[in-house]
């Protein structure tokens, strides 16, 4: 999917995890309530209603701006962005347009070759409108509902320079300052709707292309994708690619034609008069930023010998890399690979969070798996086992009793050594052609030993012990 | 402890929007003063209209910051005043409900836009009253109907609550009778209030001061020259004599910023309006509509239907001012000539500690008399220019032309409405 | 300096209805009055007035927020706690 000529931009809009809202003091915790629950004459656009900007709003955007290298204005301030719809109460947006928050960052990424910094242009500070649920059916029965529990919700918009160059290097960007985010304790990435993205996206030479409304990270490989091949074929038939806002279906994976006349949408920004200018830019100082993603993936490799690869993705979230920390103190090696490697793996196919899986129950299940208590094979199971019942709603129960259940313990030296002599006995014709060269013979020998205690055993290690009786036998006969 | 009056007037003048029959009050420094509110204020559990269609029944489920004050004051709220359309107006005639008539001439405008206020204080409906001033709307009725009207230094009133026409020009003010009222008034409305972004932490608590002795008077040629009646000027400039005889000593000056200062003040006022008054949709508030039609097409008949004339013409001329299209460029280029009319103010205010003059270049027109909205703009033009500064501003009677009130204009610097109220006061000493 | 045409288009951008019989007059008007409001032009483009204060906030407290009859309770048409609007097209 990339090629040399793939040219992509992002917007990112993230909600902000302060408790109250960016202009009034409604709570922010509205996701779980009835409609205009969390609403007031603020928020609501009752006339004569004022904002005033939250303090914490100010500080988590700045603490943005620090970790993404930008530099912040020495003042800044809010603008009205005015056009009509109903999600939107007071008919316009407070958001910041001339004078925003901060400029020219960078966060890097891992690129198609080798790292590299994207580019961020800007950082501001803007309001979430309202919800609109559109409702009916026949021509003359549609109409709109809407909810203003959201209206007012802080959020940071992200700008990035159209440095990007493959779908790919879109979602790592995406997963990077998502990771950061969540790092700098200012965004819940696991809330519905916190996370928002447009993408520009054009292919050299040809025109720009704006997608809108992406709200998953997986959304954003598949729309620009999507627009990729759309664009190439435009091309290859030999027309032209026209400039144009375009919608992400992510139902149906593809971009459609947006009908809205938001181009010719003329939005008389001017200064807001109801708020004072900002300037906060000798904050930045003070701001002391936590751990970031990148020097937790250094520490990790080296305070727990991780390698590149499993920093990289046991870094790749907060609460994941708790998770890994916690889970570490049994063994960091193993902890590693079955978090990384199996873990993960599970969860994703059962869209579970890493909240799924408690620490101690994992622990314990490293903690087997170094004394060699149980196979690999019943260490996938064991975790299937808890993760489905996690799924079902039942208290998931600990590993060592799963064992005991389900019998997974693994046969013991006399048992396996008794059990290799007799498919040895039951199985001459194999044995004779091991005995002649025949390499192949010892697997189908490890596969008879592997039925007989039904899986209870280390495959490497029956091979080295039918190896060790087979070798025996020809030294001794 | 809680008591209660009656409250019914004969309001042959159409000064009132709603009265209040039964109203309660309480202990306090207003302690059953009976007080009027402008209908752009917003009025918890009593209807609030902006004097305008697209408003009738909308009933505020909150207080406006003065409101709670007023309340906490001991003050009788008596009704809601009509107004000019959203504060659009020189007149009171742009309301939905019908002009209101001067007091002093029933055939002629109380002034605008809080020209109910001003006529249900001059009529002795009520002790005081507030109003609000953008470009003049305290200040020009008070003169065309003979009482006191103080538009405060931008910031000392809350505007928490204040149904928005200009966001960066105007203020809650008082109005009453003598200056000793409006004192009383702004008392207890001004100081700060954390819901308001722009509001300071200056609250008043003076006591009217008659002695000017040495006080420093700038006349301004602009505010006697050109568009202004000889006979207004005249009077005028024998309250300024007045004001010499109690003290104080009168030197001319000039403001070159005048030129361009209307100008200014209707492109920044208009600019906001369009924005301000874009919220009004009829989904949460206002009359409703007919959910058949599509969004933009409902949305833009209700609010023809809905709007006055006046009001519409504002809208569209604060849209083509910002519109990037078209003349986006007057935003900015107006805020440039109202940093002019600060600086020039700024100048003055090195040599004199007052600036005086006409509050109105006329007296009270007759209803329907200015049928032509540009003409009607050009009668703004001595008012706007505390508006721009955000200075404090107070209009006192001074004199009767052709049997109608003149206003003397008193215009101080920031934070000293405390002198100008002791001018204003020492003009009604000297003068009894 | 306007025509009728861009006083539609503007009308439009406003969302607020101007009829044919007053689109002549409207015309005729905002044309006068953006005559007069162009004696601005001559001057520069400005760097914005001192607003006075900076660095307005609040803390980050919840405070109490309006019912949900409250906030509805000026809402011509509403459904299931939802306010209602016609549909965008």
């Amino acid at each position: 999917m990339e090629h040399d000529d793939v040219i992509i931009g992002l917007e990112i809009h993230c909600q902000l995890n302060t408790k109250s809202k960016l202009f009034c003091g409604c709570s922010t915790d509205f996701r779980d309530d009835e409609p205009n629950t969390h609403t007031c004459p603020v928020c609501l656009g009752l006339p004569g209603s004022m904002p005033v900007v939250n303090k914490k709003v100010i500080e988590f955007a700045m603490r943005v701006a620090k970790a993404l290298n930008c530099t912040v204005l020495k003042e800044c301030d809010f603008s009205r962005k005015n056009y009509f719809y109903p999600d939107l109460n007071k008919a316009y947006q407070i958001t910041q347009y001339d004078r925003p928050l901060a400029e020219w960052g960078k966060l890097m990424i891992e690129g198609e070759d080798g790292e590299r910094d994207i580019r961020i242009t800007r950082i501001h500070v803007e309001e979430d409108p309202g919800r609109s649920v559109h409702m009916g059916t026949t021509d003359r029965g549609k109409y709109t509902l809407v909810d203003y529990n959201r209206a007012g919700i802080p959020l940071i918009e992200i700008v990035t320079e159209p440095d990007l160059r493959s779908p790919k290097e879109a979602r790592r960007f995406l997963n990077k300052l998502r990771a950061t985010l969540e790092y700098l304790n200012v965004f819940d990435s696991e809330k519905e709707g916190s996370l928002r993205v447009d993408a520009n996206i054009s292919l050299k030479g040809s025109g720009r292309v704006e997608v809108k409304n992406i709200s998953s990270y997986k959304g954003v490989e598949k729309a620009l994708t999507f627009e990729i091949t759309r664009q190439r074929n435009v091309i290859r038939r030999g027309q032209v690619v026209a400039r144009e806002t375009r919608h992400f279906v992510e139902a149906r994976g593809v971009t459609t034609s947006s009908r809205s006349k938001e181009e010719e949408n003329d939005y008389r920004y001017f200064p807001e008069p109801d708020l004072m200018p900002m300037q906060v830019a000798d904050w930045v100082e003070g701001i002391i930023l936590p751990e970031l993603p990148d020097a937790r993936r250094e520490r990790f490799m080296q305070q727990y010998g991780c390698s590149l690869e499993h920093a990289r993705t046991l870094t790749g979230g907060l609460k994941l890399a708790e998770f890994y920390e916690e889970v570490a103190k049994t063994d960091a090696g193993l902890a590693a690979t079955w978090t990384a490697d199996y873990l993960l793996g599970e969860l994703n196919y059962r869209d579970f969070s890493i909240d799924a899986m408690p620490a101690e129950h994992f622990k314990e299940l490293i903690t087997l798996l170094k004394a060699d208590t149980i196979t690999d094979k019943s260490g996938v199971e064991i975790l299937r086992t808890i993760l489905d019942q996690v799924k079902n709603g039942e208290k998931p129960e600990m590993p060592a009793a799963i064992v005991n259940r389900l019998g997974l313990a693994k046969t013991g030296g006399d048992e396996i050594t008794g059990m290799v002599r007799e498919v040895i006995a039951e199985n001459p014709q194999p044995v004779a052609d091991y005995h002649a060269g025949k390499g192949p013979a010892l697997n189908f020998l490890v596969g008879q030993v592997m039925k007989k205690c039904r899986g209870r055993a280390d495959p490497g290690h029956l091979n080295a012990l039918l190896r060790e009786e087979l070798d025996k036998m020809q030294g001794g006969a | 402890m809680s008591r209660s009056l009656n409250f019914s007037v004969s309001d042959t003048i159409n000064a009132f929007i709603t009265t209040i029959p039964e109203v309660s009050y309480e202990d306090g420094p207003l302690s059953g003063t009976t007080v009027a509110i402008k209908d752009n204020i917003s009025t918890r559990g009593v209807e609030t209209t902006c004097a305008s269609k697209i408003l009738k029944g909308y009933i505020p489920p909150y207080d406006a910051h003065v409101v709670t004050l007023l309340k906490e004051a001991g003050a009788a709220i008596v009704g809601k005043t009509n107004m000019d359309e959203f504060g659009m107006g020189t007149t009171t005639e742009n309301s939905a409900f019908g002009p209101t008539l001067n007091p002093c001439d029933p055939a002629r405008v109380p002034g605008g836009s809080s020209g109910g206020s001003a006529a249900a204080v001059a009529a002795g409906y009520c002790d005081m009253a507030l109003g609000s001033d953008t470009g003049g709307s305290i200040r020009c009725p008070a003169a065309f109907c003979g009482i006191v009207g103080l538009k405060p230094t931008y910031g000392r009133v809350s505007r928490y609550g204040l149904i928005a026409y200009a966001n960066s020009l105007e203020q809650i003010g008082p109005m009453a009778k003598d200056v000793t009222g409006v004192s009383r008034l702004f008392s207890v409305i001004a100081g700060h209030d954390k819901r308001d972004s722009t509001s300071v932490d200056r609250p008043y608590t003076h006591t009217p001061d008659p002695s000017i002795k040495g006080l420093k008077i700038g006349l301004p040629s602009e505010f006697f020259g050109e568009g202004v009646d000889p006979k207004v000027a005249e009077s005028v400039r024998n309250a300024v004599n007045t004001l010499e005889r109690a003290g104080a000593e009168a030197v001319p000056c000039s403001m070159p910023s005048m030129s361009h200062a209307l100008a200014a003040y209707y492109v920044i006022c208009t600019s906001e309006a369009s924005s301000n008054l874009a919220r009004f949709d009829g989904v949460r508030y206002g009359p409703g509509g007919d959910l058949r039609k599509s969004w933009h097409e409902e949305f833009s008949d209700r609010r023809q239907e809905r709007f006055g004339k006046e009001v519409r013409r504002r809208i569209i001329l604060g849209t083509f001012s910002l519109a990037a299209g078209y003349f986006g460029r007057y935003y900015q280029k107006a805020q440039t000539a109202r940093q002019m009319v600060r600086d020039d103010f700024n100048r003055l205010f090195k040599d004199v500690d007052l600036v005086a003059g006409p509050t109105m270049p006329s007296i009270a027109f007759r209803l329907k008399e200015k049928s032509d909205p540009l003409q009607m703009y050009l009668s703004d033009i001595l008012t706007v220019p505390a508006n721009l500064a955000g200075v404090p501003a107070i209009s006192v009677p001074c004199a009767k032309v052709d049997g109608m009130p003149v206003g003397l204009q008193l215009i101080g610097r920031h934070f000293e409405d405390e002198k100008v109220i002791d001018a204003a006061f020492a003009y009604e000493q000297e003068a009894a | 300096m306007v025509l009728s045409e861009d006083v539609r288009k503007i009308a439009k951008l406003a969302d607020v209805g101007v009829d044919d019989g007053e689109l002549e007059e409207f015309t005729s008007q905002c044309s006068d009055i953006l005559t007069y409001f162009e004696m601005l032009d001559a001057l520069p483009q400005g760097a914005g007035i001192d607003r006075g204060l900076v660095n307005i906030f609040r803390e980050d407290e919840v405070t109490e927020s309006l019912s949900q009859k409250e906030a509805l309770s000026n809402a011509a048409e509403t459904e299931d706690g939802y306010f209602k609007a016609p549909r965008v097209m």
